[in-house]
């Protein structure tokens, strides 16, 4: 059997069902085994595009996406979703192209070190160096991607090793002798966790996209309301925790609500569940949760006490901590009335600090009502995407997720041209689900020829861009913390987002009128087939409540 | 494994006594045993691992063991300058490595091998061979103006010989950085 058609095979074997890549000459013998292995092969108009839209596709199904890419360019195009991907913990397989080995290191056409340039940033990655080695490499990479920790693979094939014939046999299991996640979580810990919650006075659970990638959000949601803890969650977390619950404090972080981070700032201990404690919300971290002890559950031992020095770690799969931990809890039989004064001073803050903006005086529309709008116009059932910036925020704040796989966003790297393309992959995971991607006039500009990929395929993705004619994010960084200096942040009125679309074989609208938003919105996504929207929204509008960089949680402005 | 709510665990935590865990400096040198498969670019990783994250890497050896299969890195690394459980959980997650073991000092032989070359004419020459015999050394190479000594030990010795043999004139000195095996008849 060729090599190539057993790479196909292996991917069937994984239950793979569609992939998304761009062809070169260093794949050339991989695209030839596509043409009729049945498997489902999107054409993407750049690798960037088909390497987030991979993880869109990871995010919203919790399977794993499978990009490719030929060597050179191809590879270095994909660079940037692999980092994405890794800061965010997602779950993809990419296979480059590589030149033949003949070839290699001699400054090939098209060479390019790439599991150099790759290897910060994947989980691990494979120098196929004999064509036996595919099938076994394969395998492992999958099993790698997806388990313990999640994240990218990275399988660089020469192109002369994928046209070898190969006697190919299915691998059964694969054998990592240094890979043995942990999962279970001990049992000890997880009761000194129950004991310590139980003896709390003033407790928040802080829940991240651990509680997404681990399917833990039942769990986590029973667990909460069996012990009556108030619960926050990060922005990568948002949907592992119904926003209609009476225990939801909203998200925390730097643009988190003020009821969050205060109750962060006054609690008595803080149990982390799949969330690491990054910078966006610590705050300045030496005056960060100054009362608290803490649990700290994740399944990467590595991110436990990285931070913030862990009471009682656990390490393990948050799903089998959560169903433990609630048995535990339930049989240690709490007085929940001691949470009573908690709970008036947490009903306290937000009454003060609800999450508030001023409308416009006329039809003016605020981002921030675009948000809501969407929520209205969907029913908060939508898949959301979203790109990055100040739309990212206000998304994230005003959408109130219910579900979790229902916010799919690029968290840790801040990717700006991340939403378009994950909208698409996430749309061709979930055909039969509304996928509304929200992005910024700048962002959408990064990775807008994917919209030629939606129309040519039918993926009936529905664009809101925020247009505020800025790159809304860095002109307030520089309106609050750089004298009003706005430089390079102007982008002016192009392209002409309705022209665009129409060129692109979309539906395109333009939006301004705040009044009839929510039916303009609603015929938009009735519309069949791929639709971009313009919607003109308040120029200089800042993301607030706001921990300014630096500061502490109980210092936040706006 | 524990029964659920058994009598005499209700039993709550002060969690005033609670203590952090982990992510104190030791103030120490530690000796890291590094058992990794032998596969292409391992020691990239591991090298990578450390500029990325800010480590510094004090000493590094690295060569074949009994199996094949696998070779062994012996890396020291400053405790006082690193958190040391933070390097070796972050080691872990390189799926080539197997297994890391910070090696106790009492529990441990540790050995390097240095080579020094030195300037030795005329008295020098007599005193710098009585040195070489009290530090057990050899001589592997011997010029009408230099001899070459090498000088097999734990760290602290090789640096004793260094500050003896300094004065009369160290051309070069070239170290191996420390080999480790655990004491008895474990595994390191």
């Amino acid at each position: 059997m060729r090599a190539v058609d057993a790479v196909m095979e292996c991917l069937k074997a994984e239950g793979v069902d569609v992939v998304f890549g761009l062809p070169g000459g260093a794949n050339l013998p991989t695209y030839d085994a596509f043409y009729d292995a049945g498997i489902r092969h999107v054409l993407v108009r750049h690798e960037a595009g088909g390497g987030h839209a991979a993880e869109g596709y990871a995010k919203a199904t919790g399977k794993v996406g499978v990009a490719f890419a030929t060597s050179g360019p191809g590879a270095t195009n994909v660079v940037t979703p692999i980092a994405d991907a890794m800061m965010d913990s997602v779950p993809v397989v990419f296979f480059t192209g590589q030149v033949r080995t003949e070839l290699l290191g001699t400054d090939g056409f098209q060479e390019a070190d790439t599991i150099g340039i790759t290897m910060p940033i994947v989980k691990h990655s494979y120098m196929i160096q004999h064509p036996l080695e595919l099938p076994r490499v394969i395998h492992e990479a999958f099993y790698i991607a997806r388990s313990g920790r999640p994240g990218p693979v990275l399988i660089d094939i020469p192109v002369d090793l994928s046209r070898a014939d190969i006697p190919y046999e299915p691998v059964q299991q694969v054998d990592l002798p240094g890979y043995q996640p942990t999962v279970d979580g001990n049992q000890k810990q997880i009761r000194q966790a129950a004991k310590a919650l139980a003896a709390a006075r003033r407790p928040v659970i802080y829940a991240g996209g651990g509680v997404i990638n681990a399917n833990a959000a039942a769990e986590l949601t029973e667990f909460a309301t069996a012990g009556r803890f108030p619960v926050t969650c990060t922005l990568m977390g948002l949907g592992g925790f119904p926003a209609s619950n009476p225990q939801w404090l909203g998200m925390l972080g730097m643009h988190g609500t003020r009821t969050a981070n205060y109750a962060m700032d006054g609690a008595d201990l803080i149990c982390a569940v799949g969330a690491r404690f990054d910078d966006r919300i610590t705050g300045k971290l030496s005056e960060f949760a100054p009362h608290a002890k803490f649990i700290h559950i994740d399944v990467d031992p590595a991110e436990i006490s990285k931070n913030v020095p862990a009471h009682i770690p656990i390490v393990g799969d948050a799903k089998r901590i959560l169903a433990k931990l609630i048995v535990e809890y339930r049989a240690l039989e709490a007085d929940a009335s001691r949470l009573d004064d908690w709970w008036t001073q947490i009903d306290a803050w937000r009454e003060e600090y609800p999450l508030r903006y001023e409308d416009s005086a006329d039809s003016e529309i605020k981002p921030q009502y675009l948000i809501q709008a969407l929520h209205q116009a969907t029913g908060g059932d939508a898949i959301v995407v979203s790109d990055v910036g100040q739309h990212q925020m206000w998304a994230a704040q005003y959408y109130g997720f219910e579900r979790p796989r229902h916010w799919i966003n690029s968290g840790g790297l801040g990717t700006m041209g991340f939403g378009l393309p994950a909208a698409m992959g996430a749309q061709v995971g979930c055909p039969d689900a509304v996928v509304c991607a929200v992005s910024g006039d700048g962002s959408i500009q990064m990775n807008i020829q994917e919209l030629a990929t939606c129309s040519q395929n039918g993926i009936p993705v529905k664009v809101f861009i925020m247009n505020n004619g800025y790159l809304g994010m860095v002109r307030q960084w520089q309106e609050l913390f750089w004298d009003r200096r706005y430089s390079q942040v102007d982008m002016g009125e192009f392209p002409d987002f309705v022209k665009l679309a129409d060129a692109y074989g979309a539906t395109g609208f333009r939006f301004s009128d705040k009044n009839t938003l929510v039916d303009d919105m609603r015929e938009a996504i009735a519309t069949p087939g791929p639709v971009l929207v313009d919607v003109r929204v308040t120029r200089e509008e800042n993301t607030y409540p706001m921990i300014a960089p630096g500061a502490a949680a109980r210092d936040m402005v706006g | 494994m524990i029964g659920v709510g058994e009598p005499g665990t209700k039993e709550l935590l002060s969690l005033e006594e609670l203590d952090a865990a982990v992510g104190l400096r030791t103030g120490r040198k530690h000796v890291l045993s590094i058992l990794v498969e032998n596969k292409p670019g391992v020691l990239t990783r591991i090298a990578g691992l450390f500029a990325r994250r800010g480590f510094n890497i004090e000493t590094l050896t690295v060569g074949p063991t009994e199996d094949g299969e696998k070779s062994r890195v012996t890396l020291t690394v400053d405790g006082a300058l690193h958190p040391i459980d933070q390097v070796t959980k972050q080691l872990h997650k390189l799926i080539n490595v197997i297994k890391i073991r910070d090696l106790e000092p009492a529990g441990t032989v540790t050995r390097e091998l240095a080579l020094f070359k030195v300037a030795a004419e005329g008295s020098a020459r007599g005193e710098l061979l009585e040195f070489c015999e009290i530090f057990r050394g050899r001589v592997v190479d011997v010029t009408k103006r230099a001899v070459v000594i090498e000088i097999t030990g734990e760290q602290d010795k090789v640096e004793a010989f260094a500050q003896v043999v300094r004065p009369y004139g160290l051309i070069e000195m070239m170290r191996t950085g420390e080999i480790a095996m655990a004491r008895g008849r474990g595994e390191t």
